[in-house]
């Protein structure tokens, strides 16, 4: 019964990455199809590597992650411990919450484009009359990672939010009461049977949400397009140029594989984190 | 101690403000004529207009559709292609995860492994052969291709989260159906399956968002033809003679309605399904 799945897959998934593994090896441009593929080794792998302008893509997709996963993260946990206890509401405040994540990342950049508009957005309004600064929001480098960093947290938040409020509110009941028997302060509490709980799940928050803005592409591509210059192009904006834009078949592979690599590094150093964190302090208690 | 509760309230309806303002502001602006839009200070009364909808629709639209307009048809390609794969993939998907949640086949983990991985790739590695593929196969611009696509892109998703559902549920009522002389398939369809009836249900909503709103296939592999509203949503904003923020605007609205009503309903399923059915809502 796994059957129509195994096919599809194969035919949709990984025979074309065995195919551009193929091509990163080549000199190939899709615009010209009746030109043969050349064959150069790892011309394209060295020519990438060698290439100021990748180390920059690198660097802005690093900015990106750790700014927009480290903001969710501070958020979407203050959010969670916010939420903790029960209140009138609780329900349509959690669903107002949760809805930017059920949007498109298209129409998300094209809210908060409206919003960063430099003659007429809300945000810009804001900054001049209660800052007395002009912000060009989308118009500078820095202004407009965090511009696309303020948006990416918006969407996702949220989601940091749910997971670790789910790992609060199925923290072992008869724990907390014995805790508050024996008058574990708050600390205590929250170390000795809070932290080991919600761990793990934070761990996967942080690992989906990383995974997730390495390759974000939408939301930026509807923003700034890259842009201004270079702020805000990161390797997955780059990698759709140099394969619709410049048309470099090749190139273009190769960067998808310097780019899977990456992602391959990053989740295996993360699953080694969670598994080390998740076999200690279970232990103690 | 009561002034920390009063503060507690007002930080959390601040926060829900701030999370909301971007859609709502959206949709004031769908209301607004060009002049209010453009209003420094920012408006947030005016003189509402429909005017905005009106212009949606009210393009000639190419010739010989059936379509009163272009954004009518987008909007019925976004909706045919969100149904049609992800119907598909419900149908395969739960059976494939029947068959990986009853039959302890030999690299089974592996197998489920590979299909959660193709799900981790960066979208943009894969656009670049798909895109050669669907040229050499005449898919590019065609609902078939569009569908197929989309079937490959949930179908991981729904396998992963439809076993854990299976997972859960007893294997003895299955087990004692099979006794009394009804076939594998029959103790599937007619036992297993109607008790993870809300699993489907959580894991057909999250995909049929998840086609909605896909934007980086659509823009590569289709056409006029095949077009789906995300796709005409960027081109509006990336217009040559600047941007109709009214007309725009309303676009999203209509958009993204049947997303708001989603996410009030499918709270539930919304964790669970995020996280492959790791985690439980």
């Amino acid at each position: 019964m796994l059957a129509p799945t195994a096919v599809l897959l194969f035919g949709l998934f990984i025979f074309p990455l065995l195919w551009s593994l193929g091509l990163s090896f080549y000199r190939y441009s899709a615009l010209r199809p009746q030109q043969a593929p050349r064959f150069v080794g790892f011309e394209n792998y060295a020519w990438l590597l060698t290439d100021s302008s990748t180390w920059s893509r690198f660097i802005a997709t690093g900015v990106l992650v750790a700014g927009s996963v480290g903001l969710q993260f501070l958020i979407g946990v203050s959010l969670a411990f916010l939420l903790y206890r029960d209140f009138k509401g609780r329900k349509i405040v959690l669903s107002i919450l949760i809805a930017p994540m059920m949007m498109a990342p298209v129409a998300a950049g094209a809210f908060f484009k409206l919003i960063y508009d430099p003659t007429f957005g809300v945000l810009t309004y804001l900054t001049k009359t209660l800052l007395g600064v002009q912000v060009g929001w989308l118009e500078k480098s820095a202004p407009a990672m965090l511009g696309v960093i303020i948006a990416d947290t918006w969407m996702w938040s949220p989601f940091v939010m749910l997971l670790t409020l789910s790992g609060l509110l199925s923290a072992p009941k008869h724990l907390l009461e014995m805790a508050q028997i024996d008058r574990a302060g708050r600390s205590l509490t929250f170390r000795y049977i809070l932290l080991p709980h919600i761990k793990p799940l934070m761990m996967l928050a942080v690992l989906l949400r990383t995974m997730e803005s390495f390759k974000l592409f939408d939301t930026i591509w509807i923003m700034t397009q890259g842009g201004p210059g270079d702020a805000t192009e990161t390797l997955a904006l780059a990698l759709y140029r140099v394969g619709f834009q410049y048309y470099d078949t090749g190139r273009a592979s190769a960067l998808a594989y310097l780019m899977l690599a990456a992602v391959i590094v990053l989740s295996n150093f993360y699953l080694r984190l969670a598994s080390r964190a998740s076999s200690s302090p279970e232990g103690e208690t | 101690m009561n002034w920390k509760k009063t503060l507690r309230v007002v930080l959390i309806a601040v926060i829900a403000a701030l999370y909301a303002f971007p859609v709502l502001w959206v949709m004031l602006t769908a209301f607004k004529e060009r002049v209010d839009i453009f209003a420094q200070p920012p408006k947030l009364f005016f003189t509402p207009t429909l005017d905005n909808f009106a212009r949606i629709f009210s393009d000639a639209g190419s010739e010989g559709s059936i379509f009163s307009s272009n954004f009518a048809r987008y909007f019925f390609n976004s909706a045919l292609l969100s149904f049609g794969s992800v119907f598909t993939a419900i149908v395969f998907g739960t059976m494939g995860a029947y068959a990986a949640s009853r039959f302890p086949f030999k690299n089974r983990d592996f197998a489920m492994f590979s299909i959660l991985s193709t799900r981790m790739l960066p979208a943009v590695a894969v656009v670049i052969p798909v895109y050669l593929l669907y040229r050499t196969l005449n898919l590019m611009n065609t609902y078939l291709g569009m569908t197929l696509l989309y079937t490959a892109f949930n179908l991981p998703f729904v396998i992963w989260m439809m076993r854990s559902f299976f997972d859960e549920i007893p294997r003895e009522i299955e087990e004692a159906a099979m006794m009394d002389g009804s076939s594998r398939f029959r103790a599937f369809y007619k036992v297993a399956l109607p008790q993870v009836k809300s699993g489907i249900a959580g894991a057909a909503v999250i995909s049929l968002l998840f086609t909605w709103n896909e934007f980086l296939f659509a823009s590569m592999l289709t056409g006029e033809k095949t077009r789906t509203v995300p796709i005409a949503l960027a081109q509006t904003l990336q217009g040559e003679r600047g941007v109709d923020w009214g007309k725009l605007a309303a676009i999203e609205t209509l958009y993204i309605l049947p997303v708001l009503i989603a996410a009030a309903l499918l709270q539930k399923y919304l964790l669970r399904g995020l996280t492959f059915g790791t985690v439980k809502g």
